[in-house]
């Protein structure tokens, strides 16, 4: 069968996911360099039934994709750094609440204001660590078209299969470049329902009571079980909680259920690694730099490889741990001042072989900031 | 229905204080969704944070305790979403018109069918005293100890400057008449504020010399008067109450679903 295949930005390529993996509900406010998303949904959701509805600001759309989820539907919002730093308390509801959606941060230069139409990789501890309190997040990213459509689809069933919000961080390199991509036949990719309570009416109905694989099943607002919804640490019913007992087992839950699965949320893209004597290890937009330096390089005989992160959060320690162990020296390479360094440090047997190459300016990161860094610990001098 | 088979029983005692007006509000909410015979199953709450906003977790509806401020943002989300559900969102005086006044105007703007309850006792209560947005000028709060010098919004000129559909004030005193103005603010089509004037003894009554809820109540029935009565054209001091606004314009949700119509009526090229 002829194959679809689009010549599109990453915006658009993340509109296509999140329709295919079924997306009803799209609310959000206009911020560069995620407005696309925005424009393209206002115009295809209502095309299959599906509402959009731009808010008066990112607070209220990340309050507003919540509330929707809670009648069943898949929700989605898409901001850039200003927005998303206005987002946290609500996504630190969507964690306490377990409520499936999916935040995509197309980032671009910070702090503040900063470089609205540059690409940026500042808002990966953010992402982590943006809401208040102990909690355990997802956080997926993607360097190409391809990539952007299957990590979209990714992170709308992570959030359904896990009951928590989904943060997507693209950057405004991977969301503005324009590529190809063959679009995925239905049933293609596989797409996760909402796992929903059978329950029947007049049986008390438990909507924070874990199963013993740590799942909730849910029930839509509007259906037959009526329960509480609350920010607040809460019992099994939903209700407001300060017995310790009560709240160290919710808070328990809320990071198991996540760094407990960290396995099965992994993903990662391994170029030349097996004979790899030097690993770069690098996500999204950097990761197009890493592969061109690895492919040019190779040729040249140097056993250079690529360890390119999808999951961002859970950090996939065990993958990094031994990929890189196998190898002389690291280089994380990255648009910030060394977010995943830091972890890749964490979990490596040699943090003092991890090296960083980066750029910080908002210009895209070149071969030559890599090769840079290469030739000093090749010994080649500056 | 009988009032207990609307409240959730294991989840009582409730934390509001003794003589608090809040309790009030909540059984006049029942007494209008009783007498407008509407399925728990079709009613959502959707409320903010404070001491009203836990009225949430006592109905026995589905229920949604937000976050400060929040609420219509949430309550917007689970309204387009589900049109067919009848969403109310009570909230305090400091959610509904400091945090998130930029909400309260916007979804007067849109009227989407949403009813606010805004039980407003001119205090953070659940602070310990703070003056609101609705605190008089001169009043005293732990925050203000020299007196108040911000001026107080007036909630109904307010609502109906960002052009709320349908705006209403009354009192915990005026109970009866409370529980007609919440049923035709459910039934109202469009986007609805009910400003509910309640009393705060412990926090605002303490700070501002009323020795009890009771002298509180009779103040809302003192100082309170029908809209367009002869008392007010003679003392502009009293605070009107009843219906101001009630009328019918386009709602939201039946406008989205016109624009789902033009969009299926396109092909996939965006032309008719």
């Amino acid at each position: 069968m002829k194959k679809n295949v689009l010549f599109l930005q990453g915006n658009e390529a993340c509109v296509e996911a999140a329709l295919y993996a079924g997306l009803d509900f799209f609310a959000g406010y206009p911020i560069t360099p995620s407005t696309e998303v925005a424009e393209l949904l206002s115009y295809r959701l209502p095309r299959k039934g599906g509402k959009f509805i731009q808010m008066e600001d990112e607070l209220s759309s990340m309050c507003a994709i919540i509330g929707a989820s809670l009648t069943g539907k898949k929700t989605m919002t898409a901001t850039s750094g200003p927005g998303f730093s206005l987002m946290q308390e609500a996504l630190g509801f969507g964690v306490m609440t377990e409520t499936p959606c999916v935040v995509l941060n197309v980032q671009r230069g910070g702090p503040s204001t900063g470089l609205p139409t540059s690409g940026s990789q500042g808002d990966i501890m953010q992402a982590r660590w943006g809401t208040h309190g102990e909690h355990a997040i997802i956080a997926l990213t993607a360097s190409n078209n391809q990539d952007v459509f299957a990590m979209t689809v990714e992170a709308f069933n992570l959030s359904e299969t896990f009951r928590s919000p989904v943060v997507l961080l693209l950057d405004e390199v991977v969301g503005h470049t324009r590529e190809k991509l063959i679009l995925p036949e239905p049933g293609e990719i596989n797409v996760v329902e909402r796992l929903k309570t059978s329950v029947p009416e007049g049986t008390d109905y438990h909507p924070y009571l874990p199963r013993e694989d740590g799942r909730l099943p849910m029930s839509d607002f509007g259906h037959v079980h009526r329960y509480n919804v609350t920010g607040l640490a809460h019992d099994m019913w939903g209700f407001p909680s300060t017995n310790p007992e009560v709240v160290y087992e919710l808070m328990r839950h809320l990071v198991d259920k996540i760094q407990g699965h960290t396995h099965e949320i992994s993903m990662t893209k391994e170029f030349h690694v097996d004979e790899a004597e030097i690993l770069l290890v690098s996500y999204g937009a950097s990761a197009r730099t890493a592969l061109h330096v690895v492919e040019d390089r190779r040729q040249r005989g140097e056993k250079l490889g690529l360890l390119e992160l999808q999951t961002l959060w859970p950090f996939p320690d065990e993958i990094v741990k031994k990929r890189c162990a196998a190898v002389e020296c690291v280089i994380v390479v990255e648009m910030n001042m060394g977010q995943i360094l830091h972890e890749v440090k964490r979990v490596s047997d040699n943090p003092e072989k991890v090296f960083l190459a980066n750029r910080i300016d908002g210009s895209f990161i070149a071969p030559a900031d890599i090769l840079n860094i290469l030739r000093i610990i090749q010994g080649k001098g500056a | 229905m009988a009032v207990k088979d609307y409240i959730r029983e294991r989840f009582f005692p409730h934390l509001w204080c003794p003589g608090c007006g809040h309790g009030t509000i909540m059984g006049a909410m029942i007494r209008a969704i009783e007498n407008l015979e509407i399925k728990k199953r079709n009613i959502v709450i959707v409320s903010g944070i404070g001491c009203s906003s836990r009225i949430c977790g006592y109905l026995d509806f589905h229920t949604l305790h937000t976050i400060h401020g929040r609420a219509l943002a949430f309550a917007t989300g689970v309204k387009l979403s589900r049109p067919e559900l009848t969403v109310l969102a009570p909230m305090g005086d400091g959610d509904a018109f400091s945090i998130g006044g930029n909400h309260l105007i916007h979804a007067a703007r849109r009227n989407i069918d949403i009813t606010a309850i805004i039980m407003n006792n001119s205090i953070y209560g659940m602070t310990g005293g703070q003056y609101s947005p609705s605190t008089g000028y001169g009043d005293f709060a732990t925050t203000a100890p020299y007196g108040n010098i911000d001026r107080p919004f007036d909630v109904v000129e307010l609502a109906m400057g960002a052009g709320a559909t349908f705006v209403a004030r009354t009192t915990t005193y005026h109970v009866t008449s409370m529980i007609k103005i919440i049923e035709k603010a459910i039934k109202h089509k469009g986007f609805s504020i009910v400003e509910v004037l309640s009393q705060c003894p412990t926090y605002y009554g303490r700070k501002n010399k009323f020795a009890s809820a009771v002298e509180m109540l009779k103040y809302y029935k003192t100082h309170t008067t029908p809209i367009g009565s002869k008392d007010k054209k003679n003392n502009l001091e009293l605070i009107e109450r009843g219906i101001f606004v009630e009328e019918q314009l386009p709602e939201y949700c039946e406008e989205y679903d016109k624009v789902i119509q033009k969009a299926s009526q396109r092909g996939r090229d965006g032309k008719a």
